[in-house]
């Protein structure tokens, strides 16, 4: 099976109800996409699928086959997206675990609204679980990435 | 309010200010042991210490390790200085707080440095507790002497090899930003590590005045921040490489349950299922990959013999803690004689706690990768216990614990949980790559974390306080059940004391309030019941700040005065305690009216050698409770880096309200009722509190920072609801009433 991952389009050795998450992970060694709960319920593997966030732990490779998937490692190349130099000039991160999909989460929200306000992004990110508390500092780091976007 | 400008330290009291005064700090280098210095080659300078054996913690398997080279410090010949940390970055800051530490005496260059975990190895042993590990808000406290004395001794020694190569006298010598200069001479650290090396290491050095820090006390960025915003940082969970393969292991469901019979015809039809094998935990399905691996273990077929704990109950569990509570425990604190002088209180109020077991639920699932090869073993894990799960490891193997090789990964949170005295999941995948004859990454899913025990206990309290004509408490009878985190350890007889697990009534039984209460009596009853527990973050203070905070709110309310002008009579005598509380409630506007509908509760509570002050402002909206923001003062001392004290009480702060608004595991018919986010909630974004951090300027030594911004949120919570509500909440998690959801 072929997927488009990060801009290329790889062979994927897996059947095609296995979760997208563990083709990344396993088979394709993208590690940065992360596992949590398995039951879209903490978004630590969150992924743009045609731009959209997507829980890839629980979509089957063949709902994604022929889309184009991007994960954090083809978010940019040298953490220059306007998300990631926000969150290193806020600097977000605690254990870090969660942050991917965070990250990702809050560029797909920035996708659509350009400059998103509190309520915007509570309800873009409330599905991303951390458990070391950034939430404050992630708020900032959105709104820090719309202006650096702009 | 925007949610950009808070948080931010602004006024003078935000900003850590070191004090002039202080003596520069004279320290004997070799005072710790034997300074090592290790030739690397071409690396460059090799600094590192042997640390001596007989710490007090010092389970029997460690003893056999002898002192090894090792290193705190390399410095390559291009300048790159790279830090080795005895201690685990699980989200704490120690990646950035301690090479802060080694930079600030060295006079390096910042830019220059990278971080690695150190080895597991005797050498890197806890200055206090004798073995490897992170835990109890230390790291900064047991490192703040060792860490600068490592920079400040490579410091001299580049200082001598320049001299040498300048043709000067070393007092001609500077450094400065990763260079040596004399004159118009100068020198990088890279080009002189390797003469530096071979010079005899300086007997004493002298540490820099407090008013010369250039990065102690600083607000500085991680510097893990790139590759954890990259997605490249390793984690436990990313480890790969040829030939690993993933097991994922199905356990009884219920604790203390034994294996009977299993088939795995089926788990080895399933595609990449390479092997079935079972071990002391349950059975192992291991696969080409995570998936084929949990596929497989949905095919077993399994029949447990579930033992003594198949009708564990949550409902009959507190009964039997109330049952134990109306008995008279054994004391843990005793004074005068409270029983007797209750009786000439003017009143009398009695109350009874619950607060639940609580799984610590890191984002990242436990996992365990172990390589077992000839005689040697390497594993990869994040862990807080290097050396207990080495020791575990190496008796299982039959190997000595110098034989394996521990490789400390990025931990994706830890709360306590990858510090295990029996090395649970470590001895589990030791177990599987042994029986499969494989490297194996064994994984658990969130269901087998939030099932998998090792939980903060539940506790009952029982508490009866007499109160005098003045207001104040003049007897105060407590008793407390819960399971002892301790007992059955190797660290039982360092911490269990007369039959109190110290971390059971920490926070109660050397309560300041108490002090001047004439007449107490504290006593713990700590009954097994067959749930592994274990510390929590925070530990025995996650349950006794919330009792004993609400209780004085009480008192104070019952004697019809200001909660933090009661609190200030009672802690008359502990300045510190004083210091967080008027600070807190002067940066809240404490006593200025808010909006209708919202409500203010304080707390104040010590731990881990720091205090923290916390006022939350509520309100119930949309029948659920809302923490608009929660204002925090902590006094820990002198402060390494600002910045991630901030983040540590932001994040202590959504720990314990998770805690205290959503989480609990309980049981029915044996078995844990909750599996995963979904029914094990914790805190989400859109529930997240505006949070400001005050830091109090301190000379004091440094006190810890990762636990003590967890214990007062649920209290000063709990003590706003009251205000705004008339209704004392006694259990966690907090529960409105019908009338209170409106």
């Amino acid at each position: 099976m072929q997927l488009k991952v990060n801009g290329e389009t790889r062979e994927v050795a897996a059947p095609d109800d296995m979760p997208l998450l563990w083709a990344l992970r396993d088979v394709l060694g993208l590690t940065g996409t992360k596992f949590g709960c398995g039951i879209a319920q903490c978004g630590v593997c969150t992924v743009h699928v045609d731009g959209k966030p997507l829980r890839a732990c629980v979509t089957p490779l063949k709902a994604v086959m022929g889309k184009s998937i991007t994960t954090i490692e083809g978010l940019s190349r040298d953490n220059s997206h306007p998300v990631q130099r926000a969150w290193a000039e806020v600097d977000v991160v605690q254990c870090g675990y969660c942050q991917s999909g965070q990250i990702m989460a809050a560029a797909a929200l920035l996708e659509v609204k350009p400059d998103p306000s509190d309520a915007d992004i509570d309800a873009a990110l409330s599905g991303n679980l951390c458990r070391c508390g950034t939430y404050q500092r992630i708020r900032e780091a959105v709104h820090r990435a719309a202006e650096l976007a702009s | 309010m925007s949610t950009r400008e808070v948080g931010r330290p602004t006024g003078p009291t935000d900003t850590f200010l070191p004090r002039s005064g202080n003596p520069p700090l004279a320290v004997d280098a070799g005072r710790r042991g034997l300074l090592k210095i290790g030739a690397l080659g071409a690396a460059g300078l090799v600094i590192g210490f042997a640390v001596p054996l007989d710490a007090f913690a010092q389970p029997a398997q460690v003893k056999a390790t002898l002192p090894q080279p090792n290193a705190f410090l390399r410095i390559a010949p291009n300048g790159e200085i790279t830090v080795l940390l005895a201690h685990s970055e699980m989200g704490q800051g120690v990646w950035t707080a301690l090479p802060m530490l080694i930079a600030e005496e060295l006079e390096a260059d910042w830019s220059k440095i990278k971080v690695e975990h150190a080895p597991a190895g005797a050498p890197y042993a806890h200055t206090a507790f004798g073995i490897q590990m992170t835990g109890g808000s230390t790291t900064t406290a047991s490192e703040f002497e060792r860490y600068r004395q490592v920079g400040a001794m490579a410091r001299v020694m580049l200082q001598e090899a320049a001299a040498a190569k300048f043709g000067v006298p070393v007092a001609q010598v500077r450094a400065q930003n990763g260079f040596m200069i004399a004159g118009d001479q100068r020198a990088g650290y890279g080009e002189l590590a390797e003469a530096a090396a071979k010079l005899t290491p300086p007997a004493t050095v002298a540490l820099k005045h407090p008013k010369d820090w250039k990065l102690i006390g600083h607000a500085t960025r991680r510097l893990d921040s790139p590759e954890k915003i990259s997605g490249r940082a390793q984690f436990g969970m990313d480890v790969q490489f040829d030939g690993l393969k993933t097991a994922v292991v199905a356990r009884s469901p219920v604790f203390g349950g034994k294996l009977k019979r299993f088939d795995g015809a089926a788990a080895l039809r399933i595609e990449g299922v390479r092997a079935v094998v079972e071990v002391p935990s349950g059975v192992a399905v291991v696969a080409d990959n995570f998936w084929f691996a949990k596929r497989g273990r949905d095919a077993l077929e399994i029949e447990w013999d579930l033992g003594p704990n198949a009708a564990l109950d949550t409902e009959a569990l507190t009964s039997s803690y109330q049952r134990l509570a109306a008995g008279n425990g054994t004391p843990a604190a005793t004074v005068g004689d409270a029983s007797k002088a209750m009786a000439d209180a003017k009143s009398v109020i009695e109350a009874e706690y619950v607060v639940p077991f609580l799984a610590h639920a890191p984002m990242e699932p436990l996992n365990c990768t172990v390589k077992i090869g000839e005689g040697t073993c390497e594993i990869w894990t994040g862990t807080q216990f290097q050396t207990v799960d080495q020791g575990a490891a190496a008796k299982i193997l039959g190997l000595e614990p110098d034989k394996v090789e521990i490789h400390t990964m990025f931990l994706g949170g830890g709360f306590g949980r990858r510090a295990n005295p029996v090395s649970d999941f470590v001895s589990e995948a030791v177990h599987i790559a042994k029986a499969a004859k494989l490297p194996v990454k064994t994984v658990w899913t969130r269901e087998d974390d939030i099932r998998g025990g090792y939980y903060r206990p539940m506790f009952l309290h029982r508490a009866k306080i007499g109160i005098g004509e003045d207001g104040m408490p003049l007897a105060w009878q407590q008793h407390i059940v819960g399971e002892s985190i301790m007992a059955g350890t190797p660290f039982e007889p360092m911490m269990v004391k007369d039959g109190i697990d110290a971390t059971s009534v920490e926070g109660i039984a050397d309560s300041p309030y108490l002090k001047s209460v004439a007449h107490h009596r504290i006593a713990l009853t700590s009954p097994q019941n067959g749930v592994p527990v274990l510390w929590w973050r925070s530990v025995g203070h996650s349950h006794t700040a919330f009792v004993m905070e609400t209780l004085i709110d009480e008192l104070a309310r019952a004697a019809d005065r200001d909660p933090v002008e009661y609190r200030m009579e009672l802690l008359k005598g502990h300045p510190r305690h004083l210091g967080v509380l008027w600070l807190a409630a002067d940066k809240a506007q404490w006593g200025e009216t808010l909006p209708a509908g919202r409500a203010r509760g304080i707390a104040v509570h010590e731990s881990f050698g720091s205090f923290v002050a916390q006022v939350a402002e509520v309100s119930i909206e949309d029948g659920k409770v809302r923490v608009h923001r929660v204002v925090c003062a902590i006094d820990c001392g002198m402060v390494v880096n600002p910045a991630g004290v901030r983040a540590q009480m932001e994040s202590g702060v959504v720990f314990g309200l998770g805690a205290a608004l959503h989480s609990e595991v309980t049981f029915a018919n044996g078995r844990v009722q909750q599996s995963n986010f979904h029914d094990y909630e914790v805190l989400r974004l859109h529930e997240m509190p505006v949070v400001e951090v005050h830091i109090v300027p301190s000379t004091e030594n440094p006190g810890g920072a990762g636990e003590p911004g967890t214990p007062p949120i649920a209290p000063a919570v709990a003590n706003a609801l009251y205000a705004l509500t008339g209704r004392r909440l006694r259990r966690l998690p907090i529960a409105l009433a019908a009338g209170e959801v409106a």
